[in-house]
């Protein structure tokens, strides 16, 4: 063993965890705190979707994708219509279009204030935690009283949707949507104020803008290294090219960019929904697909990771005969090897979950030299508490010596 | 008419363009020409690879590259015929990290030959003892219940 080798030690995060949708295992190989590399493992959650779906009729196929996630179970369904949908040429009709795209934004709006809070949490903030995720409750009754669900909507079908949004639903949205966007307001302006979270989450964990291309990561892992993509935009379906909207993009490429660029895109997609239920046309939310002829089709759409992607193949039976299935983490989990080199275990964690993978492989880390276990997951969520308490009383320090010094 | 296609037409002549809909392109080019297109689309277009699709049809294999090209929201499919006693293509991979993990899940769930990639570990199911040349993707896949037979 060389000596450079010799002080290297593997901390195992993972290998699953029972409350979010994507277990993995990370391997992280530490020369004392220091990240010098990572091996990723997955397939713990392996369930075939690719090889069931061509089993089922073209009717069953979303009911199957909206259960690859618990937190975008709009994406997928709404990916696997279009991709259905550009196969045999149909249009679905405005309304459904409208429809499409507020659940959407909706969904967006739940899965961003789900990561702020669990963000908030591993640094030792629980108050955003429990600001952000009550908020979150909000968007969650207004899908229940539209669709009956809190989660797995069903709301997209080939050729159109299956809900309608009822004139007497429109308040009770607009006021859902008023409340969440004054308390997101607030909760910005508390996070990106604050000193420690800024001095926490700044410089943290850097993805560059010539790496999120190469590793060609996408969504707000993109967006928060300045690479200006977005499938709403670049692509339109749905509604996105009728209504206004921004699309957010920012430079640095740390985690902080990464959680201003999901706070500020929730402002975006309240500004969408608006749009959409000011604007929400009359008429039919479905149209009859009498055949899906033999041939190809794509979908995709912006989840709230990235995009999301669907190919079908047609032999003009009831069945796809091929359904290529891509969620964004694939791409962006793919790129966790080039952001947590050179940073410390305390904020390796912090970085993986930046992608917005899952979270709950921080509660399953362990640490082990010699073979006797270091660190076990909650001393990690110590380690990175402690960090944030250090950093709060050296600012706080600093701006106490400042004031004796005047 | 999109200027990416103008330009892939002129570099590789032999190209079958098949035009599904303005915004999704379907370009059939012969398995030696995959990394020269791939890498015209990335490196001299600017295009993001989104991911490759591997099916396994009646005459043999097809490999699908999705590149996507965002300024244009144009979705460039490259495809790559393999026949079926021969399934082996140039890794992308070596070169696009992004092509790396997709290279991995078609070697293990269709098995198709990558020849040139870093790292053509199992994926998916790393775990998961597979008979060799017992690929779930493949038509020929007999389903059975292993849990039984155990």
């Amino acid at each position: 063993m060389s000596d450079e080798t010799k002080s290297r030690r593997i901390v195992p995060i993972g290998p699953y965890h029972p409350l979010q949708e994507e277990p993995e295992f990370f391997k992280l190989i530490v020369e004392g705190e220091k990240v010098v590399d990572l091996e990723i493992h997955i397939g713990y959650n392996h369930r075939g979707h690719e090889f069931i779906s061509p089993e089922l009729t073209y009717d069953q196929v979303p009911f199957l994708v909206e259960r690859i996630c618990g937190i975008c179970s709009n994406s997928h369904p709404l990916a696997a219509v279009l991709a259905i949908e550009d196969c045999a040429g149909i249009k679905s009709p405005p309304r459904a279009n409208f429809i499409r795209s507020i659940i959407h934004e909706l969904e967006r709006i739940h899965s961003h204030l789900l990561w702020v809070g669990l963000a908030g949490h591993f640094i030792g903030y629980n108050t955003v935690w429990m600001w952000a995720w009550r908020y979150r409750e909000h968007i969650l009754e207004v899908f229940e009283m539209i669709t009956g669900n809190r989660n797995h909507y069903t709301v997209n079908k080939p050729g159109g949707v299956r809900w309608d949004i009822k004139p007497e639903y429109i308040p009770q949205i607009h006021a859902a949507l008023d409340l969440v966007e004054k308390k997101t307001m607030m909760l910005t302006k508390a996070v990106l104020d604050d000193p420690v979270i800024r001095a926490r989450l700044e410089g943290v964990g850097i993805l560059t803008r010539e790496q999120a291309i190469a590793w060609s990561v996408l969504g707000p892992t993109a967006r928060g290294s300045g690479v200006d993509i977005d499938v709403r935009r670049d692509d339109p379906h749905a509604a996105y090219d009728q209504v206004p909207w921004n699309v957010i993009v920012l430079p640095e490429g740390d985690v902080f960019a990464k959680a201003k660029v999901r706070l500020l895109e929730i402002f975006e997609s309240v500004r969408i929904i608006r749009g959409c239920l000011d604007n929400l046309p009359d008429g039919p939310i479905d149209v009859r697909i009498d055949e899906i002829p033999p041939g190809e089709g794509v979908g995709r759409t912006e989840a709230p990771r990235g995009e999301v992607f669907h190919y079908i193949r047609s032999d003009g039976s009831n069945r796809p005969i091929r359904h290529k299935i891509r969620a964004p983490s694939y791409m962006n989990i793919a790129s966790n090897v080039v952001a947590v080199r050179g940073g410390s275990i305390a904020d390796a964690a912090l970085t993986l979950a930046a992608v917005d993978p899952c979270y709950c492989c921080t509660e399953r880390m362990a640490a082990f030299e010699d073979g006797k276990m270091k660190y076990s997951g909650q001393e990690l969520l110590r380690l990175s508490w402690e960090k944030t308490e250090k950093l709060r009383e050296g600012l706080g320090k600093s701006h106490y010596q400042e004031g004796r010094l005047e | 008419m999109s200027e990416s296609l103008e330009l892939f037409r002129q570099r590789f002549p032999e190209t079958q363009v098949f035009v599904k809909n303005p915004r999704r392109l379907y370009l059939t080019i012969p398995r030696g020409k995959i990394t020269a297109a791939a890498k015209f689309l990335h490196q001299e277009r600017g295009m993001r690879l989104s991911i490759c699709t591997g099916i396994d049809t009646r005459e043999g294999f097809e490999i699908l590259y999705h590149f996507s090209e965002d300024k244009t929201g144009i979705l460039f499919t490259l495809k790559v015929f393999l026949p079926k006693d021969n399934p082996q293509i140039e890794s992308q991979g070596a070169w696009f990290p992004a092509a790396q993990w997709i290279e991995r899940e078609m070697n293990e769930l269709l098995g198709i030959n990558f020849i040139g990639h870093p790292n053509l570990a199992p994926l998916l199911t790393p775990d998961h003892d597979w008979e060799p040349d017992r690929y779930p993707l493949r038509r020929d896949y007999e389903r059975r219940n292993e849990a039984h037979e155990r």
